[in-house]
């Protein structure tokens, strides 16, 4: 199994096991690719596109594309980065975003993305969609304003917690997250604070209640390093991990 | 008295046992739930929960895709008007307004008897006999005042659909020029026997010497598809005839499937023999519904004539046969992944590529699929031999294509030419004139002005998927682009950021501009879009979708500057339109109610 191979990524060479994405093998390796809907313990899904690369003249998104032998991958270059900023921005104007009031300021990966590739500006003007919160659960608050719709919480949910809590509703921009209830409430689905799904939400849609800003900010994980730093800390290394399909 | 639940459970057990209470004939499930209820009702969908051990969540989130099905009531009678540009251009705004006035009742909201709703639908692919609207999923076409007022009264009177004048529910071929295809005088089986003689492995290879292309849009080569899914593991495999025709303006799988069904049946019963499949579907556009019955008919007379089924024409372990599903009102079905996603069952979203259909296709085994009218040209190209179909057409694209004309001239339909005919030619056989621009292939495809009407039809220059639309000089060409622009917002299947959010901001950037608000800034903005939806899409919708502004803003920008204000920027909130709810809530609408702009 352990054919190493090499592609080459921004003009250095990364080595590669057979089955490994772009992206896999890139962190694997410590190499940086911006990504938001990648989480290296489920399986990718393609949707963000702030993975974005260039092979031979043509883009792909990294988390998706199967590595291969003597690829000449350019990343972090800055028609890409600037491709980045705008996806990130686009995010920003579907939803509603206000993060000196959101709880998971600090802990945000769009937030974290937004800082480390110097988004300065809003870009397109917002689009305020109506997404009311479901308070319904003692324990569980849901501020659909923030979601971005990458589908994480759906597969911890139904991969790992074999819940199938959450699920997708709707097409186009009115694509919305739903909860498996007949009543459309979280209190009347079997969520629990010990799911998987509780904890993957990359910004502040899935929030605990009663512990907010217990963390003060200023203190909190992307205010100490950058994204682009702390990414690499989560991805999986040999000899430990690598045991990607 | 029965009770809620047994109620939903007496139409839904047959529905179950016709689809084997398979999870992955969701889709279909849910479409025949839907004729006998109008919409899902929850407590359908909570006996589907039980019987089918799919979660709730995963119900919705597959109905909530497609335009077609409904969670909630939404009247007795659902009228959609189509809106293509070609509709509007004969006139279906003004019919709807009309309709909506007879009935009392405001768009896309239902009477208060719960009677009737009004709403629009994506081009139904009746381009050429338009304005055309689907009343509860039934094709109407040929819309007049006259017959829409007609059409008010028999909803009124609660009328069944069944007792409508048939003459409303007429659908013509309008055939005008034939070629090889549509001049064919093939009978049933005469294409099957040519391959048998040729032998099933070669049949592939032959198609290669044809030069055979997909009449899809793409133009991958056919030979090479079947070839790879030939070539494939697995003992099970499928073949899979692509009938959603959904680009806005296309038609000539609609009329192949009506008139030359055989034909398509006997490519796709070909491709059986070639790639050694067992199992043929036709993804049929849910706008084509009524199809439905001629087409199953025309299938037991096939299967009646050993032409399917079980030893093919005497060939012991030729077994093959095709069944239908069909679609319901969602264009990204027509992408192949899509398209095989919504097969199993679940909402309609391109997947991620490698892995392709050839290899990993319906219920990741090999699939070898096609476009409608690529199934009929393979039977051609087998029964006339490879050499002989590769002398027509031009070098890189062989053969003959279908093109569905429409838009400003006498008469549009159907024109089947060797590829490499020049637009100039089929617009002078259409009998248009003083055209201003014409659109080829769809919102998808190339927009093209006078100066480039000698350009030719093929995959040397510009590739065409089927459809010709025609502006003539009385046509404002920001309006067309404007119209594609709501489609695609409207037909992203939401899947990636790019589209989802840029096809919505094109939109609400056009629709800026055409109230007046535009500036110079914005036609920077959609540029900037355009660049985004180009190089990051998922798919070919999102990489297509900003052609429409593109093309028009290079060869019409006129229309577009004429909009603009001169200003470099004007802000997209109105102070005063944000106001308007406040208005209506309190009755008010006098001078204080509103916010006078300020003067500049
Ligand atoms: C958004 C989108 C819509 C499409 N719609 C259709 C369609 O309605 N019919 C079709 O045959 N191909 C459609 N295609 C192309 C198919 O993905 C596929 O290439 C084609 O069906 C393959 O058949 P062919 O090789 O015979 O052309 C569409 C592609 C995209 C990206
Ligand atoms: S709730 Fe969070 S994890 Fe779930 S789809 Fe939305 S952004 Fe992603
Ligand atoms: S490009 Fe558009 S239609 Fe295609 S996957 Fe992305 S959102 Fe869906
Ligand atoms: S990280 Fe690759 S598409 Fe989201």
């Amino acid at each position: 199994m352990n054919n190493t191979s090499t592609f080459q990524l921004d003009g250095t060479d990364v080595p590669f096991e057979s089955g490994q994405t772009v992206m896999q093998a890139a962190l694997a390796a410590g190499h940086y690719i911006p990504h938001l809907c990648y989480h290296p313990e489920f399986k990718p899904h393609g949707s963000c596109k702030l993975c974005t690369v260039k092979v031979g003249g043509r883009t792909a998104a990294s988390c998706t594309m199967p590595a291969e032998a003597g690829l000449e991958i350019e990343s972090d270059i800055e028609e890409l980065n600037a491709l980045r900023r705008t996806l990130v921005q686009m995010l920003f104007a579907e939803g509603n975003h206000f993060c000196p009031s959101c709880e998971k300021s600090g802990n945000c990966m769009l937030q974290a993305l937004g800082y480390d590739l110097e988004v300065h500006t809003a870009g397109f003007r917002h689009m305020y969609p109506d997404r009311p919160l479901d308070a319904s659960h003692p324990d569980i608050l849901l501020d659909f304003n923030r979601c971005i719709l990458c589908e994480l919480c759906v597969r911890a949910s139904s991969e790992v917690d074999g819940k199938n809590v959450f699920a997708l509703a709707g097409r186009g921009i009115t694509k919305h997250l739903i909860v498996n209830a007949r009543s459309g409430l979280l209190n009347d689905t079997n969520i629990a604070l010990t799911d998987k799904a509780m904890e993957v939400c990359p910004v502040g849609v899935i929030l605990k209640k009663r512990v907010g800003f217990k963390q003060p900010i200023g203190e909190r994980r992307y205010d100490k390093r950058p994204i682009s730093a702390q990414a690499l800390d989560d991805a999986p290394r040999a000899p430990s991990g690598a045991k990607h399909e | 008295m029965i009770s809620d639940v047994d109620f939903h459970a007496a139409y839904l057990d047959s529905i179950l046992d016709r689809y084997g209470h398979a999870a992955t004939n969701l889709l279909q499930i849910l479409r025949e739930a839907q004729e006998h209820h109008s919409y899902i009702h929850p407590d359908a969908i909570d006996y589907l929960i039980a019987k089918l051990q799919v979660p709730r969540a995963k119900i919705e989130g597959v109905a909530s895709f497609y335009s077609f099905l409904h969670l909630k009531p939404h009247g007795e009678y659902r009228v959609l008007f189509s809106d293509n540009i070609t509709d509007r251009m004969l006139g279906s705004v003004e019919l709807m307004q009309k309709m909506c006035q007879q009935l009392w009742i405001e768009p896309g909201k239902m009477s208060e008897d719960k009677l009737v709703s009004i709403g629009t639908t994506a081009c139904t692919g009746m381009c050429d006999q338009g304005p055309a609207m689907l009343v509860n999923g039934r094709t109407i076409t040929r819309l007049t005042h006259q017959r829409v007022q007609e059409i008010g009264q028999l909803i009124r009177n609660r009328t069944p659909l069944e007792n409508w004048p048939a003459d409303f529910f007429r659908v013509e071929d309008n055939i005008r020029r034939k070629g090889l295809l549509l001049g064919n005088t093939l009978a049933p089986g005469d294409a099957l026997c040519a391959a048998l003689v040729l032998g099933a492995q070669n049949i592939a290879e032959a198609l290669k010497t044809s030069g055979l292309r997909g009449r899809g849009g793409a133009g991958y080569s056919t030979g090479l598809k079947w070839e790879a899914c030939r070539n494939a593991p697995g003992a099970a495999k499928h073949v899979i005839c692509n009938a959603d025709e959904g680009e806005p303006g296309t038609f000539k799988d609609r009329v192949l499937l009506t008139s030359h069904a055989d034909l398509v049946f006997e490519g796709m019963t070909l491709c059986a023999l070639a790639v050694g499949a067992q199992h043929g579907y036709i993804y049929l556009r849910g706008e084509y519904q009524y199809l439905l019955k001629p087409l199953q008919a025309a299938l037991q007379r096939r299967r009646d004539a050993k032409l399917l089924g079980k030893n093919i024409l005497g060939h012991a372990g030729f077994d093959f046969d095709i069944v239908i599903h069909l679609g319901a009102g969602a264009y990204i079905c027509g992408e192949e992944t899509a398209l095989i996603e919504s097969m199993e069952g679940k909402r309609g979203v391109p997947r991620n590529r490698p892995p392709f259909p050839v290899t990993h296709g319906y219920l990741q085994q090999p699939t070898a699929l096609n476009n409608v009218e690529t199934f009929c040209q393979a039977a051609l190209a087998i029964h006339m031999g490879a050499e002989n179909y590769r002398a027509i057409g031009t070098p890189k694209s062989t053969g003959s294509k279908l093109i569905s004309v429409s838009g400003d001239c006498p008469r549009p339909g159907i024109y089947e030419y060797p590829f490499g005919v020049t637009v100039r030619e089929v617009l002078q056989d259409c009998g248009a004139v003083n055209t201003r621009a014409v659109q080829v292939s769809g919102p998808s495809g190339l927009c093209i002005a006078e100066s480039e009407f000698n350009r030719r039809l093929g995959f040397e220059d510009i590739p065409t998927a089927g459809a010709l639309m025609v502006f003539d000089d009385s046509r404002d060409m920001f309006e067309v682009a404007r119209n594609f622009v709501h489609f695609f917002a409207h037909d992203s299947c939401g899947f990636c950021t790019p589209c989802r959010v840029g096809t919505s901001m094109l939109k609400q950037t056009m629709d800026k501009i055409a109230e007046g608000h535009g500036t110079k800034y914005d036609l920077s903005e959609m540029e900037n879009l355009d660049r985004v939806l180009q190089t990051s899409s998922h798919c070919g919708l999102g990489r297509t979708a900003c052609n429409p502004v593109l093309h028009t803003l290079k060869r019409f920008r006129p229309a577009y500057e004429s909009r603009l204000k001169s200003l470099d920027f004007v802000p997209a909130f109105d102070l005063d339109g944000a106001l308007a709810r406040a208005r209506q809530m309190t009755g008010r609408d006098d001078a204080g109610a509103h916010i006078k702009a300020e003067e500049t």
